[in-house]
């Protein structure tokens, strides 16, 4: 399976991931031939086998239902680039 | 003209009663000071780990058990990609392929008391999201994420309901279930209970669905049913005047009583779904599954065929009082000290109830105890008491005028007189006090005299401050009246 240049700019938009015109082009190449090798995959006859969900033949953990975890807003608070009342600003939301 | 039918599915976010986060050990009480209660792990800093709560599990399960919905043995959780700067980690950790409840069905009531059954389609776990203020912080928005990591158990409906009333019947029935299993406090002011409503309309008849439209977070019964009633009317006439309804989220806005489109972006929707690489597949073995099903407390259902199959209240009587977990139990400890479960039901949904609606109070706020309430109802069938005089005497205990009934029954002497020698002394004295009605009375044919002795009847009851058994009053007068 092929890809497109407009796909691209897709998949790069929906990661939030910035992309100029001229790196897309090179992506597009790239990313084909990575499909191209799950296009390989793709002729193995998987009629039977249930998805694996997760590489690791293991089954969650659970945790009790305690509040372990304290207040430290200030701390977390230190690396954000504004803070008001407690609160996290970010760039305005319109809905 | 063109008859049309409403159809309508719900996807309801239930907020599960732990005491910590899905994933964290960060605590879920709600109303703490903006970002006191999101930890590492909520706030999706580099290098932590999700580990899943327990009693999320243990929830969903017992509601899958409500509902009589297959627990697969495995389930999985997913991550659904979106940005959002409510979201810290840029994917909602929660489940789509393999759901922790399959399907099941909901047991609703109908205000006729007729009961019909609506198909869940699956339920999942899922974290809830923060909390974004949109009020002017100098031109930014403000982020809470208390909430970011909630546990929520979202119950997706098949599209069986066919008006707003059943919808609401519906909420209504997982509302009382969910508060009976204690998995959520179903406070919907508080957004515990938050419904989105999928609603298109069709002609009569036709058996393909309609364009839908999905309605988010409508937050109480009466909204629920004040939307769907809105964006029936919206589909109908769009479609009438020659128009199509396009697939699209609408909110409601409570104020105009309205849903509107939301303005939506092409791709917002490609949520790209993948196992989530940080957790491991739950298993639950039927061990498990046993061990939750036998923790599990009588469910309305339930309550509501015992008490009509074994108490012998009228379905309508028995679907009221097994709503609500508070309002059952406040009933049954009514029913079990008085010992008569109609006259129970009769003053929990009657004198009761009219006390709490005007007070806007829960039962669980009720002044009168279920012990006071009983013992009041043991003197009205004791014959101890008139009706009349109980009715007084509620309203004492709902003034906490006395701790029982039979203290404030002392206090007014509101004991019923049913000495006959006691009787027929008031008697005989109204009749020697009212010389012109007694001859009217027996100058009168059969058919008057009924209506004046009640005349008589007054008399003798306001002469024993409404002591007097109102039946005896009534014979006895009768035979004296007559005799001359």
């Amino acid at each position: 399976m092929a890809i497109e240049h407009a796909d691209v700019l897709r998949a790069a938009h929906l990661a939030r991931v910035g992309l100029g015109e001229d790196e897309a082009t090179g992506y597009v190449d790239d990313l084909s031939r990575i499909l191209e090798m799950v296009d390989q995959l793709q002729a193995v006859d998987t009629q039977g086998i249930a998805p694996l969900a997760h590489p690791l033949d293991a089954t969650q953990r659970l945790r009790p239902d305690e509040v372990t975890e304290h207040n430290q807003r200030e701390r977390f608070q230190a690396c954000a680039p504004v803070t008001e009342g407690g609160l996290y600003l970010v760039p305005r939301v319109v809905e | 003209m063109m008859q049309w039918e409403t159809v309508i599915g719900l996807e309801v976010h239930v907020q599960l009663a732990t005491q910590s986060k899905i994933f964290s050990g960060a605590s879920t009480a709600f109303g703490a000071e903006p970002n006191t209660q999101a930890c590492a792990v909520d706030l999706g800093m580099p290098g932590v780990l999700p580990v899943l709560n327990e009693n999320a599990v243990a929830m969903a399960v017992k509601f899958g058990l409500a509902v009589d919905a297959e627990i697969p043995e495995t389930s999985l959780f997913e991550r659904k990609n979106y940005f959002y700067p409510d979201l810290p980690k840029g994917y909602q950790t929660s489940q789509m392929a393999q759901p922790i409840v399959g399907p099941g069905k909901v047991e609703i009531t109908l205000d006729d008391g007729s009961t019909r059954s609506v198909r869940i389609h699956h339920a999942h776990l899922e974290e809830d999201a923060g909390k974004s203020l949109h009020e002017d912080y100098h031109g930014m928005t403000g982020i809470d994420l208390n909430r970011a990591g909630t546990p929520l158990l979202e119950i997706v409906s098949e599209p069986d309901m066919r008006s707003a009333k059943e919808a609401v019947a519906y909420i209504k029935a997982l509302h009382a279930i969910v508060t009976y299993l204690g998995i959520s406090d179903g406070n919907m002011a508080e957004g515990s209970m938050r419904c989105d409503v999928n609603v298109s309309v069709r002609p009569k008849g036709q058996a393909a669905f309609g364009t839908r439209a999905e309605i988010k977070n409508v937050n109480s019964f009466r909204f629920v049913e004040k939307a769907i009633a809105f964006e029936v009317e919206r589909q109908i006439e769009l479609i009438e005047d020659g128009g199509q309804v396009v697939q699209e989220t609408r909110l409601f806005d409570p104020e105009r009583d309205e849903t509107r489109g939301m303005r939506t972006k092409e791709e917002a929707n490609d949520y790209r779904y993948f196992p989530c690489p940080d957790l491991l597949p739950v298993t639950l073995d039927g061990a498990y599954v046993d061990h939750q099903r036998a923790l599990m407390p009588e469910l309305p259902s339930e309550k509501r065929h015992r008490f009509e199959n074994q108490l012998g209240l009228s379905a309508y009587d028995a679907g009221v009082l097994a709503s609500s977990r508070a309002m059952a139990e406040y009933f049954e400890a009514v029913k079990d000290v008085c010992g008569d479960a109609k006259q129970a039901a009769n003053w929990v949904q009657g004198e009761l109830s009219a006390n709490l609606n005007r007070e806007n109070l829960e039962i669980g706020d009720s002044p009168v105890t279920a012990e006071q309430l009983g013992g009041l109802i043991q003197r009205v069938m004791d014959d101890t008491i008139s009706g009349k005089a109980a009715k007084q005497v509620f309203q004492a205990l709902w003034d906490g005028e006395a701790d029982s009934a039979d203290a404030i029954i002392e206090a007014r002497g509101l004991k019923q007189v049913t000495d006959t020698g006691a009787i027929e002394g008031m008697i005989d004295q109204v009749i020697a006090d009212s010389p012109v009605q007694v001859a009217q009375y027996r100058e009168a044919d059969e058919a008057k005299r009924g209506k004046m002795i009640g005349y008589f009847v007054g008399q003798v009851m306001k002469a024993s401050r409404g002591t007097a058994n109102p039946q005896q009053v009534n014979s006895l007068l009768k035979q004296k009246l007559d005799q001359a």
